[in-house]
């Protein structure tokens, strides 16, 4: 589905990655977790071409991010979809005219259709109808997190990307953003790649946990197995007493 | 995805529809105005919905609007396949509001909204430049609290940097300027008045003038642009809350620096102006550069060159101040920066267009050779 060959990233003199090699198979939900600044969301940047990687490849749907004719990675481009840290909607346009943005240019639903689809996507992100006319500097942190979510499952992602997903959300709101992402990956066999320091959603979300330590994929595995792995940093994230609560609590949920 | 795309289809068999193969987004959208009539004829009790591969919820909206916004009652409805409907029964009942139609009276409100605005912009313009004066004054007892390190960085970054292009722009019209009139002057047998014309035209009016729309084009958007967008990212919220008033420290700068660079680049811009002038003068009418030098100060009293210093500082002071405000009444969004950028810039020329006027008629009498 989406696999990284060998990439390694430079800025000036700082390697960020070297020699990271992943493969995610199809259908799964896989959480990437490393320190702050170890790398993730240019990782994330570079999965989508946002980045060209210093050295190595990166191939999305079995062939390379650029391979093809424009309208091939036209088409390659609306299969996944990615939610920024930062939410990056567009300023100047309400929030329905974000959703609806997407939709719009693909050309395929009637206006009418629209209304509905935009409608649907807000109450999957628990926002209501009379959230679609405000601007996005009048909206709070959560819900610029909520409205990126929704714009970005507008087009129907085969592959989406989440940048902290539920940072700056509340317990409840986090515990349905998981529900919601757990439906579409059952009904869809959605393939999910996100980034979190948030070990509920981590524990109750993910299929597989990918470590990015020391430039690198340290652990790409189940949870439980990504746990045995004896490196500091992972028995620092994981097995600290605040983690341990966490995902005890998880387990028991 | 490994498994290709089934083609979406819909079939009728013994009164019973059943949609079959992929209803995603993807794989209907070479399909969607075909099926979308295909629903619209379609006149069946019966569904059956056990034949769909993948049903996302584009798929879903156009099979729920053909049932006409609910389940039909008799149907196969798959597990997997439920919870897409679920989600618009679960939809909340209110409709997504329409943006509001634009009718007559929201015509009359656009008028009474713009003539409003513009008493707005003066009284914030008024505000602005009072909570500048007094900042000063607050300044005035506390000397290590000058910003001279944004001064001088802002002074480099609209003086300096502005002088190729203001020397450039300034030599073609000096160029232009001396071969027109030469043409004329020649008709007349008044060669010589070149370099009364030059002289008082390019450094009492032209000069300034110029400049100031250089720098208006060139450092009031710069500078409407970067207050613009330090109010989207909530820099300026920042300074406030750490205390630091952004009329000192964002304002005050650019104004000063303005202020000063402005005179600086007139009497640049002029000079150069006067020598593309007279080298057009020596080419067309064989004047020598002697003779212009020499005729310069005799002919244009030095009274000008005040005026033209003292125009260039109060433009300076005008298009940084018009470019603050501008800037600091950025709401966060792209578009309202590039609306006040644009509004920076016009309303900027067109006031020292204005305010030149007004010198003009102030000083009528001084340094004119009557
Ligand atoms: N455009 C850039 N130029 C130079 N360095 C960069 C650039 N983008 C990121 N970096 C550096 O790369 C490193 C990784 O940044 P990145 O944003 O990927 O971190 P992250 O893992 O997402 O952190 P966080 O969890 O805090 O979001 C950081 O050290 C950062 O300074
Ligand atoms: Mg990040």
């Amino acid at each position: 589905m989406l696999s990284l060959r060998g990439l390694s990233t430079r800025f000036g003199n700082n390697w960020v990655h070297k020699g990271v090699d992943l493969d995610i198979p199809p259908g799964e939900v896989v959480s990437l977790v490393g320190g702050s600044g170890s790398g993730k969301t240019t990782l994330l940047r570079q999965m989508v071409g946002l980045l060209t990687p210093t050295e190595g490849e990166v191939r999305v749907f079995d062939e390379p991010l650029f391979a093809g004719s424009r309208e091939a990675q036209r088409q390659r481009r609306r299969r996944f979809a990615m939610c920024f840290q930062g939410g990056a909607l567009f300023s100047a346009f309400t929030v329905y005219e974000n959703i609806a943005f997407p939709l719009r240019e693909a050309g395929i639903a009637t206006e009418a259709e629209i209304r509905e689809l935009v409608a649907l996507k807000l109450s999957m992100v628990e926002l209501l109808p009379s959230h679609a006319a405000l601007m996005p500097a009048e909206l709070s942190g959560g819900m610029i997190k909520r409205v990126a979510l929704a714009r970005a499952l507008a087009l129907e992602p085969e592959l989406l990307l989440l940048d902290e997903p539920t940072a700056g959300l509340d317990p409840t709101r986090s515990a349905s953003f998981v529900a919601l992402i757990r439906d579409l990956q059952q009904q869809l066999g959605l393939t999910v790649v996100l980034v979190t320091h948030d070990l509920d959603t981590l524990a109750a979300l993910s299929s597989k946990v990918a470590v990015l330590a020391e430039r690198r994929i340290l652990a790409f595995d189940s949870l439980e197995a990504v746990m045995q792995v004896d490196h500091p940093f992972i028995q620092e994230f994981f097995l600290s007493e605040r983690s341990s609560r966490a995902l005890a609590r998880a387990q028991g949920a | 995805m490994a498994d290709a795309i089934r083609t979406p289809e819909l079939h009728l068999r013994e009164g019973c529809l059943s949609p079959t193969g992929d209803w995603t987004l993807l794989a209907l959208a070479p399909h969607a105005n075909r099926l979308r009539s295909a629903l619209a004829t379609a006149s069946a009790t019966r569904w059956d919905l056990s034949a769909l591969t993948r049903l996302d919820s584009f798929g879903a909206l156009l099979l729920w609007r053909a049932w006409g916004g609910r389940l039909p009652a008799d149907m196969v409805l798959p597990d997997g396949f439920a919870t897409q409907f679920e989600r618009f029964v679960a939809m909340d009942e209110a409709p997504v509001p329409h943006p509001p139609r634009f009718v007559f009276t929201d015509l009359l409100a656009g008028v009474g909204g713009a003539v409003l605005g513009l008493f707005a912009h003066l009284g914030d313009f008024l505000a602005l430049i009072g909570r500048l004066a007094l900042d000063c004054l607050h300044l005035l007892g506390q000397p290590r609290n000058w910003p001279l390190k944004e001064f001088s960085a802002n002074l480099y970054k609209v003086g300096v940097k502005a002088m190729p292009v203001s020397a450039l722009v300034g030599f073609l019209i000096g160029v232009v300027l001396s071969y027109l009139s030469a043409l004329q002057l020649k008709a007349f047998g008044a060669d010589i008045f070149i370099v009364n014309i030059l002289g008082l035209g390019i450094i009492r009016e032209l000069g300034p003038v110029l400049v100031s729309v250089l720098v208006a084009g060139r450092s009031g958007s710069a500078m409407t642009a970067q207050l613009g967008v330090m109010r989207v990212t909530e820099e300026v919220d920042a300074l406030t809350v750490m205390g630091i008033s952004k009329y000192v420290r964002l304002v005050l700068p650019k104004v000063m620096a303005l202020s000063v660079a402005m005179p600086l680049l007139v009497l640049w811009t002029s000079a150069v102006a006067l020598i593309g002038g007279m080298m057009s003068a020596e080419l067309q009418l064989g004047l020598s550069y002697g003779y212009f030098i020499e005729t310069l100060p005799k002919v244009v009293p030095a009274a000008n060159l005040f005026i033209a210093l003292g125009k260039g500082a109060v433009f300076g002071v005008l298009i940084a101040l018009v470019a603050c405000h501008f800037g600091l009444r950025v709401k966060p969004n792209t578009e309202s920066l590039s609306a006040n950028t644009t509004a920076s810039v016009v309303t900027s020329i067109t006031l020292v267009i204005l305010v030149d006027a007004v010198f003009a008629i102030a000083t009528r009498s001084i340094g004119v050779p009557l």
